[in-house]
């Protein structure tokens, strides 16, 4: 089954809905909690990364018997250095998206840690593709 | 429609079929049939919301009968401090205990004592290492059924420490037993502020069986000593107080536990907040609070359903009294001759189970199939959510229809496009929406609710 939403960038107040939603349905799915975490965590995540580094963009969930696809596709800066953002604690985070306590660095750390697979696509001024797989 | 127990049920002569009950259900228990409430007995996590929310007074609780506490010697009446709060100011606390016994009780206890036993548990909980954190109050049932049946996973998060009826009536035991009463000689009666207490005793969760032998409905109770109490001289009951503290009178008020646990311990009242606030929880994001206290009802058990008084009313009235009495830990044991190391093993509960309610089957691939049908059905449906169909909101009714239990046609607003379409015949609409509601919901009728100008 096939969940879409869309993104706005800079409305941190409604980030997390994808998620919740998501969870929802594995929920009534019966799906493992440890996995249901694993796989809000790392949503959310990226949820929150569009909210905060892009300008707007989409969450495409598919579910299937055996796993969750989740594609999000934004239009914004882009990710010029995907290895260097990879790592733990680097951040480009606004003064203002840190007072609004992101900006750790550790969104896309913890994404690679939740998800069973994670590709990251990206175009410098365009925007960012990331896709996520989890298995149940 | 199920075999689960019942602790409340609708009085059909009373129910009007306003939806009132269905749309406030936190676990969509809820659906009218016929024009009547009907609840699914499966989910119901005796909240008591649709007691509250009842226009006509059309829920009742089912209660033991008073009767019975004749059959012992002994009889014991274990109620919460907040009872004390029902009664007029010109009642003291002597008055409403001399009531009680009147009433047949030989010993009345305040369930909240000794509470300092309870706090120390509780404390040591909280401070093993492997406990789950944010830990969460067992205290109310409500609370707890619906952690098993919508969070599962955070039942490892529940304290696994027993309310405090079962405190008091360990300690009641305890005591008629050291004056020489034989154990199957003691009847503990629980005076219950609520359904979920009822259930509580009635089908326990974390233990095998109740310790109290019958409950007793805590406006059922108030009603009989209001008709026997007496405004002038009565005996000095304080020696059944002996052990009751400031924080025990307090406990079952919002902020009374999680005033005292955990560095940084958080108070939700109210079962739709408490919803919201497990979702938060369930994702983590609740980061940093250590402690939980968590109750169906807003202001805590100050406004049990089966409480009179006006629930922040009865708040002041207790924080008054609580003033008068001493610090739980000012109260010590050896004092009272109390075996407290024997009362704490009491107080363990075993694991809470989880009970999710809310999966569509076990089989995934077509519980799946099932999903995609109702989310294709919500596509059609108005999005109004106006309960005219029978369920609380349109998605549940596309779930009721993929479940077999409701048509396309229950929506009324479908029927409307339907007819305008040709697709059914004017007659057969209305035949279906009378179906719905019953004959008698069309005709005038000058006491229907609303002709007497009860809005706002
Ligand atoms: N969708 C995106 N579009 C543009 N840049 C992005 C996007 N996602 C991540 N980045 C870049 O990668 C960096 C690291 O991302 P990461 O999620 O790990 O940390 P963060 O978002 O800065 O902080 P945190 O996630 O801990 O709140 C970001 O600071 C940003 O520069
Ligand atoms: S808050 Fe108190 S009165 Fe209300 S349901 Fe829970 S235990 Fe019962
Ligand atoms: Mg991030």
């Amino acid at each position: 089954m096939k969940l879409t939403f869309s993104i706005q960038g800079s409305d941190f107040t409604h980030a997390g809905y994808p998620s919740s939603e998501v969870k929802k349905v594995l929920k009534q799915l019966d799906i493992d909690g440890k996995t249901i975490k694993k796989i809000v965590i790392a949503l959310y995540e990226a949820e929150v990364n569009v909210v905060a580094h892009a300008w707007k963009g989409t969450a495409t969930i598919e579910i299937e018997e055996n796993k969750i696809s989740m594609l999000l596709e934004d239009e914004g800066p882009g990710i010029p250095d995907i290895d260097l953002a990879m790592q733990a604690g680097y951040s480009t985070a606004s003064k203002e998206v840190r007072d609004m306590g992101f900006g750790a660095g550790m969104g896309l750390p913890n994404m690679k840690k939740n998800s069973d697979e994670l590709i990251i696509e990206s175009e410098v001024g365009k925007g960012t593709k990331v896709k996520m797989v989890n298995y149940f | 429609m199920s075999g689960s127990p019942i602790y409340h049920a609708l009085n059909v002569t009373k129910c009007i079929g306003c939806t009132h009950c269905m749309k406030s259900c936190p676990t969509e228990a809820i659906r009218l049939v016929n024009g009547l409430a009907v609840i699914d007995y499966d989910r119901c996590v005796y909240c008591g919301q649709c007691h509250r929310v009842c226009p006509t007074n059309a829920f009742y609780v089912v209660q033991d009968d008073l009767a019975m506490i004749h059959s012992f010697k002994y009889r014991v009446i274990l109620f919460p401090s907040i009872m004390i709060g029902q009664f007029p100011e010109k009642y003291s606390e002597d008055q409403i205990y001399d009531g009680l016994k009147k009433v047949g009780f030989t010993h009345i206890y305040e369930v909240e004592q000794p509470l300092q036993v309870l706090i120390d548990s509780i404390n040591e909980v909280l401070k093993d290492p492997d406990t789950p954190k944010p830990a969460i109050s067992v205290y109310c049932p409500a609370i707890v059924r619906i952690i098993q049946a919508r969070y599962p996973d955070l039942t490892e998060n529940i304290i696994l420490r027993k309310a405090p009826h079962n405190l008091a009536a360990h300690f009641a035991i305890q005591r008629l037993m050291k004056e020489g009463a034989r154990r199957e000689e003691i009847g503990l009666f629980y005076a219950t502020p609520c359904i979920a207490k009822i259930a509580a005793v009635k089908s326990p969760v974390g233990e095998a069986e109740s310790i109290v032998d019958g409950v007793v409905n805590m406006n059922h109770l108030y009603n009989k000593v209001m008709k026997v109490i007496s405004d002038s001289e009565v005996p000095d009951y304080s020696d059944q107080r002996q052990n009751l503290s400031r924080e025990g009178i307090t406990w079952s008020l919002t902020r009374g536990e999680s005033c005292h646990f955990g560095s940084r311990g958080i108070a939700i009242d109210g079962i739709h907040n408490a919803v919201r606030f497990l979702e938060r929880v369930e994702n983590d994001q609740a980061q940093g609070i250590d402690f939980i206290e968590m109750r169906a009802c807003d202001q805590g058990c100050a406004s049990g359903i089966l409480l009179s008084g006006n629930r922040f009313m009865t708040v002041e009235r207790l924080e008054r009294r609580a003033k008068r009495y001493p610090s739980a830990k000012d109260i010590r044991p050896e004092v009272i001759k109390l075996n407290t190391s024997d009362l704490k093993e009491k107080l363990v509960l075993e694991p809470i189970m989880p009970k999710p309610h809310f999966i569509f089957g076990k089989e995934r691939v077509k519980a799946m199939e099932k999903m995609t049908r109702a989310q294709r059905i919500v596509c059609f449906l108005p999005g109004i959510d106006c309960g005219a169909c029978g369920a609380p909101n349109c998605h549940a009714l596309a779930e009721d229809m993929v479940n077999n239990k409701a048509k396309m046609s229950d929506c009324v607003f479908l029927q409307q496009q339907w007819e305008s379409e040709g697709r059914i015949s004017p007659n057969k609409a209305f035949l279906n929406v009378q179906k719905k509601w019953g004959t008698d919901r069309f005709k005038a009728d000058c006491n229907k609710r609303g002709r007497r100008n009860e809005g706002f």
